[in-house]
This record gives structure tokens, C-alpha cells and sequence, in this order.
């Protein structure tokens, strides 16, 4: 086990609106102004908590979207149909608007530079968003760590950070591929298949370089891609996991 | 507390307020958490070890734990990062019925699992009918996801006290942190006082 955070009493902050950009039809990212935001490790959440005019409260948790480094708190947040948080936070939250959240959370899937490399991050739709910190995080300090990114998606419609991942890809030189599982523009040239061993054989490190690995996507997704890696020699120990969404259980 | 504007939330009516706990909302999916990969230890090589501050350490074969007299509790679960799951079935093996003849003066236990993980609980919160070693849900094996072969079940603590692929029982004087403890998040993880992280 790495090192753990300090204990510290987490406490409700209020955040304002600063900044809300639209990702993909159905993702937006809220970026927040936290006055006496006491600083988060990429890879960390934050909990939500929003009020209703009659008391009634509802919370969630959100993977954080920036890095350290950066000014804000960015939350990237996915809508889903029948959600209760989600809708309001895509649809309804305002520029200006207040919300109230505590955080950081979590201390296990982060990565900061200390932890070292090579770096394997394998994200699966939303779960793009706490490795897009780490990504930020990664060339904010300069680190020289070998990095790898597969990030599978259903569409490049539904590729979130497409612009900065390319610009990652193109300007920093940075070793990020995609893999469209369901629809693929003309002249493709990325991946297109579902996440498994033969596609994490090509994209991971070899075994015997103990890479340190970070996957976070749909619970299917992170099974197949550890187990993955797992039959590829990769050591248990050195995969860190996130999940979200339903099962079939 | 601050009002959201435009927040109205979508009340259940389906569902008796007083069976959840402040901050979560029920789901009928069952999400799975975890840290690192599941681990697939064959049955032929699982054990269920009791260990630490007991007279005699003790040890079960899988065969052996499924020989035990099993009960087949329908409990809530709460989960910390807010959902919650009514009337979940489960069978297993009583924590009393394994500590039954264990002499200890410890009176903290840390349960410990394949992977690693580790959780702390008070030995009398897991002792009085209140815990399992549980391996089937819903009448079915324990999936691998969800912590099969076999996970601890404390439902009256939050969900990751619960831990998935336990392996056995280490008794303790002192209560020590466990994997998530260690991380921030609360020694004991009582859901109905909203102990979720360190401080709560």
C-alpha cells in the first residue's frame, strides 16, 4: 500500500459556477471556483450534495477532471436519463450558481509523479475523466515516465476531451490511442474493437517493466481490461481500479 | 446548508423513508467497487483463517465452511459512495458460529482477503448475529465481482466494511486502520450517523 493522505475532516465547501463546457452531447464539464480549496492528487473525488427548497438533499460522488495544478475544480459529468443529480447538473447548473461539495476523497486510485511509471492508463467512456487529471497532472510536472493511454469509446462523438487529447497526442508527443467499439468515422485509422487481451498484449508496457496501471470505466470494462492484464503477466499489485454503473447481478 | 436553485430531486414514494440512510438513494442494480483486480483463487486452495490474539489459530477448507450450518439472511446494504440495496438474500456461515470455541482477548478484528485489502471492525459488531461469511446471493455462487467465493456481509456498517474475497479474521488488541481506514475514510462506518470519511 502507498502512502496514505493525512487525516483531515473533510467539511462542505461552496463552490461557484466559473465555467461549464459542453464535452459530448451528453457530458459537460463544470468548472468550479473553491475559495480555501485545500488541493486534491489527480485521480481523487469529490462528493456533491445539492439542496431542495424543502430540505430534501441528494449527493454524489465525481471523479475530479483537473489537475493539482490547475486554478479550478473541474468535474466532468455525465448525464444519465435517469438520474436524479446528473439532469440538474447538466441541464439546470448556471454560470454563477453555487455548489456545495467536499472533498478530496480517496487516496489509492491517484497518480502523482512520485509514484513513477511507466504509466498505463486504460479509461472506458466516462471513465476517461480521473486519468484525464492524471494526464494534465503528468504535463504540468514535466515527468518522463513512458505513458500510455488506450481509451475506448462507442464513437469519437462520444470521445470525451477530444480536442485536448489530440492536441496531447500531436503537440506533447504523448502515446494515446482510441478504440471505437460501435461506429468509426471514414478513414479510421485507431482501433476498433472491444477491450481485450490480443488489443492490451499490443497497447500495454511488457510485464517485466512493472508498469503502474490505472483503469476506470464500466464495471464489464475494468473486469475485462485487469483480467486482461492479469493474464499478460501483469502484476495485481501494481493495477489500480475504478467502477461505476450497474451489473447484471 | 444552501438551497440549489432549480433543485427539486426526485422523492421516492416506493420506498419507506426510514430505511435509508441520511445521503443515500436505493438502486435495484448492484454496483461493484473495487480497488484492484479480482482475484481467482481456486477452492481447492481457499482457506478461512482465524488468527492474531486467539488462544489457537483455527482454519476451514472451503468443503468445510459449506459443511457449517448456513443461515440465509435478507438484509439492507449501504454503500459509501451513497447507494443503497433493500432486501438483498444471502446465505452464509454466522461469525459467531467461527469464533465458537476461539478464546481471545482482543476485541478488534481485521478481516483480511486475497488482493490485499484489508477492513478493521470491532470484534462486537461482527459477533451477536450481526455478521457472515457469506457465499451465495440470491440463491446463486457469489460472482467473482461481487466478492466470491465467499465475502464477509455486515450490513449494519457501511458496505466496504463488507470485504469482497475474505480470506480470515485476524484478531487484535488495538483497533488498527484497514485499507480505506487508511485512506481517510472512517474507523468504524456507522451509515445512520453518516460516518463516511475520517472526522464524520
Amino acid at each position: 500500500m502507498e502512502r496514505a493522505a493525512l487525516p483531515r475532516r473533510l467539511t462542505w465547501q461552496t463552490g461557484t459556477v466559473a465555467q461549464l463546457v459542453d464535452e459530448t452531447a451528453r457530458t459537460k464539464s463544470i468548472v468550479l471556483d473553491v475559495p480555501g480549496w485545500p488541493g486534491h492528487r489527480a485521480g481523487q473525488h469529490i462528493d456533491v450534495r445539492l439542496t431542495a427548497e424543502d430540505g430534501y438533499q441528494a449527493q454524489r460522488s465525481y471523479s475530479i477532471a483537473s489537475a493539482p495544478e490547475d486554478g479550478h475544480v473541474v468535474l466532468t459529468v455525465q448525464h444519465l436519463d435517469d438520474g436524479e443529480v446528473s439532469p440538474y447538473l447538466t441541464r439546470e447548473l448556471r454560470i454563477g450558481d453555487e455548489l456545495e461539495l467536499r472533498g478530496p476523497i480517496g487516496g489509492y486510485f491517484v497518480w502523482d509523479a512520485e509514484l513513477g511509471g511507466p504509466l498505463l492508463l486504460v479509461g472506458g467512456g466516462s471513465g476517461i475523466v480521473p486519468l484525464r487529471a492524471m494526464l494534465r497532472h503528468y504535463l504540468a510536472v514535466g515527468s518522463a515516465v513512458p505513458l500510455r493511454l488506450l481509451y475506448a469509446a462507442r464513437s469519437l462523438r462520444d470521445v470525451i476531451y477530444q480536442d485536448e487529447l489530440i492536441r496531447m497526442r500531436e503537440d506533447d508527443g504523448l502515446d494515446i490511442r482510441f478504440t471505437l467499439t460501435r461506429r468509426r468515422p471514414p478513414g479510421w485509422s485507431g482501433y476498433a474493437r472491444r477491450i481485450d487481451v490480443p488489443l492490451l498484449a499490443e497497447v500495454a508496457f511488457l510485464s517485466d517493466r512493472r508498469s503502474l496501471t490505472y483503469i476506470c470505466g464500466p464495471t464489464g470494462f475494468v473486469e475485462t481490461a485487469a483480467g486482461s492484464l492479469v493474464e499478460l503477466g501483469h502484476d495485481p499489485s501494481r493495477i489500480r481500479t475504478e467502477r461505476f454503473g450497474p451489473t447484471g447481478a | 446548508m444552501s438551497v440549489s436553485r432549480g433543485f427539486h430531486g426526485r422523492r421516492r414514494t416506493d420506498i419507506d423513508p426510514a430505511r435509508v440512510p441520511p445521503g443515500q438513494y436505493v438502486t435495484g442494480d448492484f454496483p461493484v467497487l473495487s480497488a484492484g483486480p479480482t482475484p481467482h483463487t481456486p477452492l481447492s486452495e481457499w482457506t478461512f483463517d482465524i488468527r492474531g490474539a486467539v488462544g489457537a489459530p483455527v482454519s476451514w477448507s472451503w468443503d468445510e465452511l459449506l459443511a457449517l450450518p448456513s443461515e440465509t439472511p435478507t438484509v439492507d446494504i449501504h454503500c459509501v459512495t451513497k447507494w443503497s440495496k433493500l432486501d438483498t438474500t444471502w446465505r452464509g456461515v454466522s461469525v459467531d458460529a467461527l469464533l465458537d470455541g476461539v478464546e481471545t482477548a482482543g476485541a478488534y478484528v481485521l478481516a483480511f482477503c486475497d488482493g490485499g485489502y484489508t477492513t478493521n471492525l470491532p470484534l462486537e459488531d461482527i459477533t451477536g448475529g450481526k455478521a457472515w461469511i457469506a457465499f451465495e446471493y440470491r440463491g446463486e455462487p457469489l460472482a467473482p465481482e461481487h466478492g466470491g467465493p465467499a465475502r464477509l456481509l455486515v450490513p449494519h456498517l457501511y458496505f466496504w466494511k463488507s470485504a469482497k474475497w475474505v480470506r480470515g479474521l485476524e484478531l487484535r488488541d488495538h483497533d488498527e486502520p484497514g485499507f480505506w481506514e487508511a485512506y481517510g475514510y472512517h474507523m468504524y462506518g456507522d451509515p445512520w450517523k453518516e460516518q463516511r470519511y475520517r472526522g464524520d
